[in-house]
């Protein structure tokens, strides 16, 4: 930091008059046109390619009838026929939307206070703090993958741990009953959640200036009246991003019940439709990829106003 | 910290005291309930499968031992995977900063009418659910043919290189996030003195831009690895030989070789994941660092 601060300094009265930022490109020789051009091209490219193109692709192919396997000819288009048959006729779609909603409300809620309270606790000159920091971000570095592995070890109805604390007389099937096997593998997710949603809070708490919260002490206010009336709407663009990476984070959920049961029985989402028809047996393009417009739609809904709220601060400053 | 110490609080130093005790204990309680699935994992792989068949295992164990490692690596092949992994993440994991940090230079060097709607594409883009990507991704990888020295099947489908593409394509989106916000901290005058003097753009880029952002970089570097270590599903579509999958994909295999002994898939498991706990512990404040910069501006 100080280099950068020095360099200008010496080198900058001799030069011209620093330009408007505006000409800068203007006042580029050729090779360095060009190398910019590289620069930027080169990743949009890729971006465009990989990520924008095939995402329309899924709205195109929505309103198709195709297996996927054969040519492009074979394209059939059907208009909105998918969606018609994904509201009205396709039996997976409701539970699977039930799910996913149960899935976005529980994130909202369990590991959002969970981790707000932790990071409340331990948002202060504490001892051992890093240590506890450590043991409840560590479930975040595993991948949902393997939380659904190492989960299963506590719910197996034969010796696992849940059963056998619970002692109960007819040990309960937490993975296999499917009125249940949503909420067990939602704890499981929680887990690795919550450290996330800690890490995040941590973060907006450091970055609340301490006179707020003295001046609102100062006016008698108590320590729970200066959290949620000073503290909390002070943090909104935490709540932001807290909001947005859980309903994210809900709409991609597929690794862990996939690993349990490939989101079969109870465990049905959105994702695991999509990808039934490329890795599944159903081998249905079109209302997969209708299923997948549906997932953009909803993602949409939050990627937009995030947007909005990050770059239009950026306008102003 | 420091508000605690200017903060006017004399009188409430004294009786703070069975608070602080509460507060700890609480807090060692969370603690051991959250790293409980994983000890539990750790102490099912340390115990022979005739102990748990025989006593269960929520019992106290007969013996310990790392037989279950040493079987799990063998039969899992898991070097084999890990091979896999490796050839995916470190080319993925290098060229999106590379990529990323040219976009996030430019967008934040020059000022361009369509900086923000750029930065806005790579960060929608790097939001979206895969699956809204995977269908035609998938079609369209089968759809590009490559000669046979770059990929064994000839297409990018079923091949290392098609993973570590949509990686890189995905991945940028966060890494130019959070590095143009890094970068439009760095004053614009070191930049344009190094013009003054001369230097081209990929001078100002690659010898005076990108080690001032060693950090970041770092702690994207280190973000980036537990991402792309612990994909799932773009091997699971995107590669059809299990031979071929990275160890987290093929983990879902293992089960299957493992039968049902769980002390195994404890064992196998907790290898899997042993490379991005080390991460974790060796780089945490990286890790920590790099997720912080994504959420505080955005």
């Amino acid at each position: 930091m100080t280099a950068v601060q020095e360099k200008p300094k010496a080198v900058a009265p001799s030069g011209p008059p620093p330009r408007r930022r505006g000409k800068r490109a203007t006042a580029l020789a050729g090779t360095d046109k060009l190398v910019l051009a590289l620069m930027l091209g080169i990743p949009t490219v890729v971006h465009l390619l990989f990520v924008w193109i095939p995402t329309l692709g899924s709205v195109a192919l929505s309103f198709s009838r195709w297996n996927g396997i054969g040519g492009f000819e074979d394209i059939e288009w059907i208009g909105v026929g998918n969606y018609v048959e994904i509201f009205s006729e396709y039996p997976r779609f409701w539970p699977a939307v039930q799910h996913n909603l149960i899935w976005l409300a529980f994130l909202l809620v369990v590991p959002t206070a969970a981790g707000l309270l932790l990071a409340v606790l331990l948002d202060r000159e504490l001892r051992f703090s890093r240590i506890y920091q450590s043991a409840l971000y560590m479930p975040m570095v595993l991948s949902l993958a393997l939380v659904g592995f190492i989960w299963q070890l506590i719910y197996t109805p034969d010796g696992g741990l849940l059963n056998s604390v619970l002692g109960l007389d007819k040990p309960v099937d937490w993975i296999g009953d499917s009125d249940i096997n949503l909420y067990a593998v939602l704890v499981a997710a929680a887990w690795r959640h919550t450290g996330y949603i800690m890490l995040l809070y941590l973060a907006g708490l450091k970055s609340v200036d301490p006179a707020l919260k003295e001046a609102a002490s100062l006016d008698g206010a108590s320590a729970s009246q200066t959290f949620f009336r000073v503290t909390f709407p002070v943090m909104k663009p935490v709540n932001i991003v807290v909001a947005v990476v859980t309903v994210i984070e809900a709409l991609r959920a597929f690794d862990i019940v996939y690993v349990i049961n490939k989101g079969r029985n109870g465990l049905e989402l959105l994702s695991v439709l999509v990808t039934d028809n490329i890795i599944g047996e159903a081998s249905r393009i079109g209302r997969g990829s209708a299923v997948a417009v549906i997932l953009l739609t909803i993602s949409l809904g939050v990627i937009i106003p995030y947007l909005y709220q990050v770059f239009s601060k950026e306008n102003r400053t | 910290m420091t508000a605690t110490l200017e903060r006017p609080v004399p009188a409430k130093k004294a009786p703070i005291r069975p608070a602080r005790i509460a507060l700890h204990v609480f807090l060692v309680l969370t603690c051991l309930m959250t790293l409980t699935p994983l000890l539990w994992a750790v102490y099912a792989s340390l115990r022979t499968y005739e102990d748990t068949s025989v006593n269960g295992y929520f019992s106290v164990a007969k013996s310990l031992t790392f037989e279950n490692f040493a079987k799990a690596w063998e039969i899992g092949d898991l070097p084999h995977f890990y091979w896999n992994t490796f050839l995916i993440t470190v080319p993925a994991l290098v060229i999106t900063l590379v990529l990323s940090s040219m976009v996030a230079f430019a967008v934040s060097r020059f000022s361009f009418k369509f900086n923000i709607a750029l930065l806005m594409l790579f960060t929608a883009g790097n939001l979206l659910p895969q699956q809204v990507i995977v269908t035609p991704l998938w079609r369209l990888y089968r759809l590009i043919e490559l000669p046979a020295w770059m990929s064994e099947s000839e297409s990018l489908i079923d091949s290392p290189l098609g993973v570590i593409l949509i990686h890189i394509a995905f991945q940028m989106g966060f890494c130019t996030f959070v590095l143009s916000n890094y970068m439009k901290t760095i004053p614009y005058e070191l930049t344009e003195a190094a013009r003054v003097d001369g230097a081209s753009v990929f001078r100002q880029y690659w010898q005076l831009t990108l080690p001032l952002c060693r950090p970041v970089l770092a702690a994207l570097a280190t973000l980036e690895f537990t991402w792309i270590y612990n994909d799932f599903l773009w091997a699971l579509v995107l590669i059809q030989d299990g031979d071929k999958m990275p160890v987290t994909s093929a983990l879902q295999n293992l089960k299957g070789t493992f039968f049902t002994d769980n002390n195994l898939i404890a064992a196998g498991s907790l290898l899997v994941a042993l490379p991005t706990l080390v991460v974790f512990f060796v780089l945490q404040r990286q890790f920590v660092g790099g997720l912080t910069l994504g959420s505080t501006k955005g």
